[in-house]
């Protein structure tokens, strides 16, 4: 059938319109700090805060936390529901999407309010451990795209035959989880990586109302202050967002029994 | 077949279940569901639970009722109303994206591009996001300023402000869009190609083939992902406060400043606004489960 | 039967003049961007005929049959149906109901809406459509099933629905797209007869479009091999099967054996298998003496034992012995050529064993002279 190409290549570009005009004015407006003439003046200034570069290192440490936690929670739960209580999966799935529907704000008011210095878990006491606290909130806002990046891994590996064989070949639990599970599901764990780091650099809510030194709300007090240094904020902060990813992009077309020829 | 015991963890799966089995299934999923315990049951539950008790811990439906005094219900109507905007804005202009993408006969790296766009664009929220609109849609934004120059058309003289209910929504929409084109584009994949050309080939035209056919296929998706978007709007905080302050009285804003300093100077009202968001949020998710799995049945 | 709004009736079969083409397939070609999808192809179809298309994946059967449709454009040629020039009509003017092979039955309809569809859309008056659907419900002999929805239906039901909606609206041609080949082999049998009983009954004319050559075989008045896009072979049934005129016809449709040897004497049709001297009635008078050669022999021409006293007679060893049921397949190994023949179950006849020598024969009207190396 003939079909008239204008109508979607409008819609595309009116789209593509919509998505780089922002950018580009944020870009460009990050490039006025000095009156009259484009320089990265402003970048400059905001590299050289000292607190750019503690809030970042704060969260970048922070989100490498959270994955490993991550990792260390859903791998082995994921693992065990396909392979051993396969009828807890609808529960556990519901439980997943949870953060989905249930607001950060609601979620850290939660948090604030039982694990205070008053209740039998005071997470808030210290500093510490209320770092600790806003990393497990970290995990169940990152616990939803974590899973179903680790489910459909193990799913795609078709779990049980695999164990099934390992086991008939005479090979141990550690032996499995370590040299058949973790590799073929490295791919899905790196991608639920990269899109929980992004969530975590970015992440405002919890780490403001936890009252923690993140980039977030790093961003949000520039913002309230300075004119021009926030858009070069912002520029950064795409770039990170852009390459984690881009990166997920990249390995999650690697999909496992895809990989190279291997050995 | 050949039995192989493991170390630790007991008798190998092909092994028939026992009473005594049953404790070992579960432990491997324990950790999962204390964390779940801590960190998403009981933190809801606590506050669901307080919205109902008073200051000294009875049951009470006044924090229910209070939800309805004007300042709070306008809170409410005015989060309604900007995630409503937004969300079926976005679901309009991500539906018509997607479309294009997915079913327009465009080229083949077109699909994946957009998809690629859109993973990364709707994780553009945020501070960053409202800085970027700010710089683009601010008084002294870059748009601005070209619509001045260009086209000698200002655009704050026609009364609108991006710090306002419009410019809140178009910034939110930023986001939505994207979102919409993920979750629409595999409904868009079930719409065969036949059902097209078997619709031409008995005489139908493109709009009687959407009246009859596309349209009614598509809608319990289409309201799902709007119901989706409008949740996703609504419980969003960083995005309105970066951009507006504390001048747009939405929910999530009231919200916030009640947790930082009780300015409701009543605590159980606080965890009845919050009862209030999850109820909010939790129907649009039920209901668009419920639209899916009508959908779903239709198309096996 | 009733004749729709425009006047036109289903024809009965012969009625037009024989002759008159009703469908012309005019030198139609489609080029894709880096492929030539189907090139030359050239047919003439009847009032009423029941053609097949025939050929394996990619030689341009259903891209063909698309173009009928009005779903490919052409790049060049011309498509008439009754005199009338369609090639660049679109799809929803051309009056032709389709069968896909997804059956694509519309999923939020009724059985019932869905035959019904495209006369709802060409604005009859409900009534009427409402006996057209009952009428066609009671064709396809599924009347109880009105109600329902595609989901509910199995593959064999669907299919006849699609068949049912593709008739409703009284088209002047069918077109079915490998319509059962999704479905199991007994389900297929059936109903690939009662399609043909239908169509018999409405004279429709038809093209069906198969890569199954025991369907093409038993439904068709005519089938077109077709393969890499061009027409190899125009015929009956009976004339494609046992005078097919390339290699790749011939090894298409039905089992084939093929000898391969050397020609001894062109103009007696002598060639050399594997030492031994093979006759052909024809088809090697173009060669020369010491010319590589094959010739094909379909299993059922081949008998063992005594056989007539002009026929060919070759000497092997009994390599293999199948029972199929009611046939039972014999494979006799010369040297490097070995051929397969067709025996009826006997039980009273006793079978050869394997490494038993046994002499086959066959008449020399059977030689089957093949093209000098086929493409396979």
């Amino acid at each position: 059938m003939k079909r008239n190409r204008l109508g979607p290549w409008l819609i595309m570009l009116a789209g593509a319109l919509y998505f780089f005009v922002p950018l580009l004015g944020t870009f460009e407006f990050s490039l006025r700090y000095l009156r009259g003439v484009y320089s990265f003046e402003a970048y400059r200034i905001v590299l050289a805060d000292p607190r750019f570069g503690a809030t970042l290192t704060y969260s970048t440490v922070l989100a490498v936390a959270t994955i490993i936690g991550g990792v260390v929670l859903v791998v082995p739960t994921a693992y065990w529901i396909q392979l051993r209580t396969p009828k807890l999966r609808p529960l556990v799935e519901f439980i997943t999407l949870l953060p989905l529907v249930i607001p950060a704000i609601v979620l850290v008011f939660g948090y604030l309010r039982i694990y205070n210095s008053a209740s039998v878990l005071p997470l808030t006491g210290s500093e510490r451990t209320t770092d600790l606290l806003l990393m497990f909130s970290y995990m169940t806002l990152a616990l939803p795209y974590m899973y179903r990046a680790v489910d459909t891994g193990l799913r795609a590996i078709d779990v049980r035959t695999l164990t099934e064989a390992a086991h008939s070949l005479g090979a141990g639990w550690p032996t499995i989880l370590f040299r058949v599970i973790l590799p073929n599901v490295r791919v899905a764990v790196l991608s639920g990586a990269f899109l929980t780091f992004a969530i975590v650099i970015g992440e405002f809510t919890m780490a403001s109302l936890l009252d923690r030194p993140a980039f977030g709300p790093y961003l949000q007090l520039m913002g309230a202050n300075r004119a021009y240094e926030p858009s070069a904020l912002a520029v950064i902060s795409f770039a990170i967002t852009w390459a984690c990813m881009g990166l997920l992009q990249v390995f999650a077309g690697r999909t496992p029994g895809q990989l190279p020829a291997a050995h | 077949m050949a039995q192989v015991v493991g170390p630790a963890l007991g008798p190998s799966l092909t092994a028939p279940s026992s009473i005594g089995r049953v404790s070992w299934a579960w432990v491997g999923v324990v950790p999962f569901f204390v964390f779940a315990i801590m960190f998403l049951i009981v933190p809801t539950g606590f506050l669901a639970v307080g919205g109902f008790r008073d200051s000294q811990g009875h049951f009470t439906l006044r924090n229910l009722v209070d939800l309805f005094e004007p300042t709070i219900l306008s809170s409410y109507l005015i989060s309604v109303k900007i995630s409503a905007a937004s969300a079926i804005g976005g679901a309009v202009v991500g539906f018509a994206l997607a479309y294009a993408a997915v079913a327009g006969g465009l080229p083949a790296w077109v699909r994946p591009t957009l998809m690629t766009f859109s993973g990364v664009a709707s994780n553009f929220a945020g501070v960053p996001l409202a800085f970027a609109f700010l710089a683009t849609l601010g008084r002294t934004g870059l748009v601005t300023a070209l619509l001045s120059q260009i086209f000698g058309f200002d655009l704050y003289s026609t009364g609108f402000n991006l710090l306002s209910f419009a410019g809140l929504a178009l910034t939110y929409m930023y986001f939505q869009i994207p979102l919409m084109v993920l979750i629409i584009a595999p409904a868009i994949d079930g719409l065969k190609r036949e059902w097209r050309e078997a619709s031409a080939n008995l005489g139908a035209s493109a709009w009687q083939y959407w009246r009859y056919i596309a349209l009614p296929v598509l809608w319990p998706p289409l309201l799902g992902a709007t119901l989706l978007l409008f949740a996703n709007a609504f419980g969003a905080v960083a995005t309105a406060y970066a951009l507006t302050g504390s001048s747009l009285n939405i929910v999530t804003l009231v919200l916030y400043a009640q947790i930082r300093g009780d300015v409701l100077h009543n605590q159980n009202l606080g965890y009845a606004l919050a009862l209030g968001m999850i109820f909010m949020t939790g129907m649009s998710n039920a209901v668009y489960i419920w639209l899916r799995g009508r959908s779903e049945r239709w198309l096996r | 039967m009733p004749d729709d709004a425009g006047g036109r009736q289903p024809a009965e079969i012969g009625g037009a003049e024989p002759g008159t083409p009703f469908l012309e397939i005019d030198n139609l070609q489609k080029k894709f961007a880096q492929t030539t999808a189907v090139e030359h192809v050239q047919l003439k179809v009847t009032r009423g005929e029941f053609v097949s298309l025939l050929g394996p994946s990619g030689c341009g059967k259903t891209t063909t049959l698309r173009m009928i449709a009005g779903f490919e454009a052409p790049s060049s040629g011309a498509i008439r149906v009754d005199g009338v020039d369609i090639t660049h009509r679109p799809p929803h003017q051309r009056h032709v109901g389709m069968v896909f092979q997804s059956y694509a039955l519309f999923p939020n309809m009724t059985v019932g809406e869905n035959i019904g569809f495209g006369l709802r859309v060409a604005k009859k008056p409900v009534a009427d459509i409402k006996r057209r659907v009952d009428e066609m419900l009671d064709l396809i002999k599924l009347p109880a099933l009105k109600g329902r929805y595609p989901y509910q239906l199995s593959g064999g039901q669907q299919q006849r629905v699609a068949l049912a909606r593709a008739l409703a609206i009284q088209p002047q041609l069918l077109l079915l797209d490998e319509p059962l080949s999704a479905l199991d082999a007994k389900i297929r049998v059936v109903l690939r007869n009662e399609i043909r009983s239908i169509q018999r009954t409405l004279g429709i004319t038809t093209i069906y479009v198969t890569h199954d050559q025991e369907e093409a075989l038993s439904l068709s008045d005519r089938i077109v091999v077709m393969n890499n896009g061009r027409v190899e072979q125009v015929g009956t049934p009976f004339e494609i099967y046992n005078f097919p005129r390339t290699s790749f016809v011939a090894s298409f449709v039905g089992t084939l054996n093929v000898l391969r040897g050397q020609v001894a004497d062109p103009a007696g049709g002598k060639i050399v298998v594997d030492g031994q001297e093979v006759i052909a009635a024809r088809g090697l008078e173009r060669t020369h003496a010491g010319d590589a050669c094959s010739v094909a022999l379909r299993p059922e021409v081949v008998s063992f034992g005594e056989a007539a006293s002009d026929g060919n007679r070759m000497h092997g060893t009994v390599e293999e012995v199948n029972f199929l049921g009611s046939v039972v397949r014999i494979r006799v190994r010369f040297k490097d050529n070995a051929i397969s023949l067709d025996t009826f179950n006997n039980p009273r006849l006793a079978l050869p064993q394997r490494g038993q020598t046994l002499t086959v024969s066959f008449p020399r009207e059977a030689v089957l002279a093949l093209e000098a190396p086929s493409s396979t």
